[in-house]
């Protein structure tokens, strides 16, 4: 009996033992040593955000500008951008507005192919159009598309009629939901089969996509443009930045972006190539018209107390570029000559004035975000110091960006508060007018006299006269110290050797621009 | 009787979830359409985008609806992803539930060896230097553990995946979402090897608090159990001190263990949301911070009643293998 019984457990020994060898030699076989081997013909990404949606003109993922890059791989747009923001054709390779600027026209390319290899259409193009201004779709964009209407096909032409002039619609079509959609194909699967099996016309098809893990894309040999290098891309959705820098310096991943400035030139010292240029995205600190802002001697102290040039140096080792006004310098309508000084004596004076001091400080509640933007909770802790040292006490709380976008919309920030302004398409509308337009809802200072200068420049049909009249907005802006504009950011892409990648202005970091070295 | 109580009650306890979860998320400033809209949109727009997502409506219309398609077992449709909670939900579970196993596993063992360990060797440095490890990695909360982890392994030694949950360049088209199980059964042990040794980090840095909490309580009721007349009539019968360890006293302290295991385990649960999202996991977890993020009103309430559920099937469980495992409370139950 206890022959039989030792017999057995040393067939379970043996048998356990063996178990444990077996899935420690496949372990050794297809864990790490194989996440590691990247071929030559795969890139992998350690993307820096989750892609929740497929359809790239619908939803928040629509107007998220970080996803825009994995869209830009799947899907073509109407008009595409270069690396400096100018427009470029995609989808179409003419576009135009008649001379009175009553309609609009555009020539859809010839030979161009859907992933199911279908032939991109003129009434795609149309369909897409007419679809994105539909209210039911619900494109969080429709109000600029509504814009034309009685969309008409003739042969590769697309026409409407506008009805309401919108200067940048042209460029509208470069940037959030401006992208084409496959008529026949989604009229067939719907809105829920489109997101199990995206058909887009761009350089790259899905070919895996696991929500919150993976996407693998395999690359379309009917694409019309230029043949991408890689012909597989693997993009690992990796949202902790810890672990970005991780995945690359591990080799794990041979492409990620967006980690914070110490580690991209941590890594370049390393041996990694890093790429740190300046994109379209501002930071800035909205000023709201309540009190103690209404005190324009407090507003323009409070700006001039601002050490922009030394907190990007200290605290953002160079990497961000101070601005004067909301316009970066490759918006079309930046303005060299607009100054905001740097002038704390004066910032002093202004606050005395005004009746504060350091012993008798005034108070009031700064709203800032904390890891939304590179050292932004430590750029507000500077200028707390900065203003305190002038005469203002602040009060600083830390908010989320949905409470900031919630506050703002009911006009209830505090009466100061950061937040950072993507502009992609450079326009000064999408820029100065909205962000500071009373009637927008994203707008903190609301000034009749303001609204007087923007107003006519909505509709404005000369191009010169409008951005010409944009520099006046900036200026006004400028001297009565209506906003505190920061900085320029740069955008992080650190990649190994043997690849090449070139920075895009819009920050888009796009699978089918990264080439072998 | 005793069972229709259970279920009055956790139909009740979904009930006053699903309740505060709806209200909390409308109250708290941040909503889902605040976070779409894009520069020059105009209140009109606004007013469109709110309509589209019913939002439009007072919060207890807006409860009455959801709770109506709740109740036929609709959660309804995610804003950010366009697509049926329920199915998304589904689709997310199963990765949570494997990586929470696994680190359940981990964490009995580790916790459970120390402790049996601890208790032997007491008054020994042993025994010292478990309680000293135990204290320092429950001081340590799960998501530091897992930067360590992403550190040592990922950078350092390079032994482990720090992302994902399978290696992208496999081809295996699971089934159902228990990938692991699921290689397993269909023979692809290239697949379970891949699944496994990307849950060892986030499981490990899961398990480990977890595990020092089993180290010390089963330590303190092996103690008790050793100072028992039971175990020392083992003693003087001349029993092995390993089978008077393991036979005589660990199955009489093993209950309060259990009890605080079953009730660690729901936490640890709780715990995948940090750690999914630091290990890109494509979890439960990981989808509960995307819905967040995005102010995803159907999916919040969606994962929340996911989790309620699981804590209460959680509780039932362990209640059902206490009484299994005491007879005390079984004949009482009788």
């Amino acid at each position: 009996m206890k022959t039989s019984s030792n017999a057995a457990r040393s067939s379970a020994r043996r048998g356990f033992l063996c178990g444990t060898g077996l899935t420690l030699a496949a372990l050794g076989a297809a864990g790490p040593l194989r996440v590691l081997a990247q071929t030559r013909n795969t890139l992998t990404i350690a993307y820096n955000v989750d892609l929740p949606s497929w359809d790239p003109t619908v939803g928040p993922s629509a107007v998220n500008p970080t996803i825009q890059s994995l869209y830009k791989a799947v899907f073509s747009q109407f008009i595409d951008q270069n690396a400096d923001l100018s427009l470029k054709p995609d989808l179409l390779t003419e576009w135009g507005w008649n001379a009175d600027k009553s309609r609009i026209s555009c020539t859809v390319r010839r030979g161009a192919k859907w992933h199911d290899g279908s032939a991109v259409t003129a009434e795609d193009v149309a369909w897409s159009l007419r679809r994105a201004s539909d209210p039911k779709t619900g494109n969080p964009i429709q109000f600029i598309w509504s814009k034309v209407d009685n969309v008409q096909v003739q042969g590769d032409k697309v026409t409407a009629e506008v009805k309401e002039f919108e200067p940048a619609f042209f460029k509208w079509m470069a940037f959030l939901t401006g992208y084409v959609m496959p008529r026949a194909y989604y009229e067939k699967v719907g809105a829920a089969g489109f997101e199990k099996k995206p058909v887009g016309s761009g350089p790259y098809m899905v070919e895996e996509f696991v929500q919150g893990s993976y996407l693998k894309l395999r690359a379309f040999k009917d694409y019309f443009g230029p043949k991408p290098a890689f012909e597989t891309v693997v993009v690992k959705f990796t949202t902790d930045p810890s672990a970005r820098v991780a995945e690359i310096e591990s080799g794990r991943s041979d492409l990620t972006l967006e980690i914070p400035y110490e580690e991209a030139e941590r890594l370049r010292a390393k041996g990694f190539n890093a790429s740190i240029a300046p994109v379209s995205d501002i930071g800035m600190i909205f000023l709201t018209n309540v009190e103690p802002m209404t005190n324009d001697k407090v507003r323009q102290a409070l700006a001039m107390a601002v050490d922009k040039k030394g907190l990007a140096g200290k605290l953002l080792r160079g990497h961000v570029k101070p601005i004067d006004t909301l316009q970066a310098p490759s918006y079309e309508a930046y303005d060299p000559g607009i100054k905001a000084p740097y002038d704390p004596k004066k910032a002093a004076a202004l606050m005395a004035e005004a009746g504060y001091t350091r012993d008798k400080p005034l108070k009031f509640k700064v709203q800032t975000t904390r890891g939304f933007k590179p050292k932004d909770f430590e750029v507000m802790q500077a200028i707390a110091g900065m203003w305190k040292a002038i005469g203002a006490d602040v009060d600083l709380e830390v908010y989320e960006v949905a409470k900031h976008f919630e506050l703002r919309a009911q006009h209830k920030l505090a009466p100061a508060a950061f937040y950072n302004w993507g502009n992609s398409i450079g326009d000064p509308s999408t820029s100065t007018a909205h962000a500071m337009f009373s009637q927008s809802p994203h707008s903190a200072w609301k000034d009749p006299k303001l609204d007087a200068l923007i107003g006519p420049l909505w509709g404005e049909k000369d191009e010169a006269r409008r951005i010409a009249g944009y520099k006046a907005v900036d200026k006004y802006i400028a001297d009565n110290a209506l906003v505190i504009p920061l900085f320029q950011y740069s955008q992080t892409v650190v990649f190994r050797k043997g690849l090449k990648f070139a920075p895009h202005g819009a920050g888009f970091v796009l699978p089918q621009a990264v080439g072998k070295a | 009787m005793a069972r229709l109580r259970h279920a009055w009650h956790v139909a009740l306890t979904l009930l006053g979830v699903s309740v505060v979860v709806f209200v909390l998320m409308r109250v708290v400033p941040g909503d889902p359409v605040a976070m779409m809209i894009p520069p020059g949109a105009g209140p009109e727009d606004i007013a469109r985008l709110r309509a589209f997502y019913g939002l439009d409506r007072s919060i207890p219309a807006q409860y009455g609806v959801w709770l109506l398609h709740a109740v036929q077992g609709e959660l309804g449709t995610s804003i950010a992803f366009k697509r049926d909670v329920l199915e998304l939900i589904g689709q997310h579970l199963p990765a949570t539930l494997e990586l929470g196993f696994t680190a359940l596993v981990l964490a009995v063992l580790a916790g459970g060896s120390a402790g049996v360990v601890s208790a032997a060797m007491h008054g020994r440095w042993i025994s010292s230097l478990t309680d000293g490890a135990a204290a320092v990695v429950q001081a340590v909360p799960d998501f530091l553990w897992g930067l360590v982890f992403i550190l040592l392994f990922g950078v350092v030694w390079i032994w482990l995946p720090i992302s994902g949950r399978l290696d992208p360049l496999l081809d295996f088209h699971p089934v159902t979402g228990f990938v692991f199980f699921e290689s397993l059964l269909r023979g692809r042990l290239d697949v379970t090897a891949s699944v496994f040794s990307h849950s060892v980090a986030p499981a490990l840095a899961l398990a480990l608090p977890v595990a020092a909490m089993i180290a010390r309580v089963l330590k303190a009721s092996m103690q008790e159990a050793l100072a028992a007349d039971y175990v020392l009539l083992a003693r003087l019968k001349g029993l092995s001190a390993t089978r008077v360890l393991l036979v005589e006293a660990l199955p009489n302290a093993v209950t309060p263990t259990l009890q605080l295991t079953g009730v660690q385990f729901a936490f640890l649960l709780g715990g995948t949301v940090l750690i999914e999202r630091l290990f890109s996991y494509p979890g439960i977890g990981s989808l509960s911070i995307s819905a967040v993020v995005a102010r995803d009103l159907p999916l919040i309430q969606g994962v929340v009643l996911t989790f309620a559920v699981l804590f209460i099937a959680i509780n039932l469980v362990v209640e059902a293998l206490t009484v299994a495992l005491n007879p005390r409370l079984r004949s009482r139950q009788r």
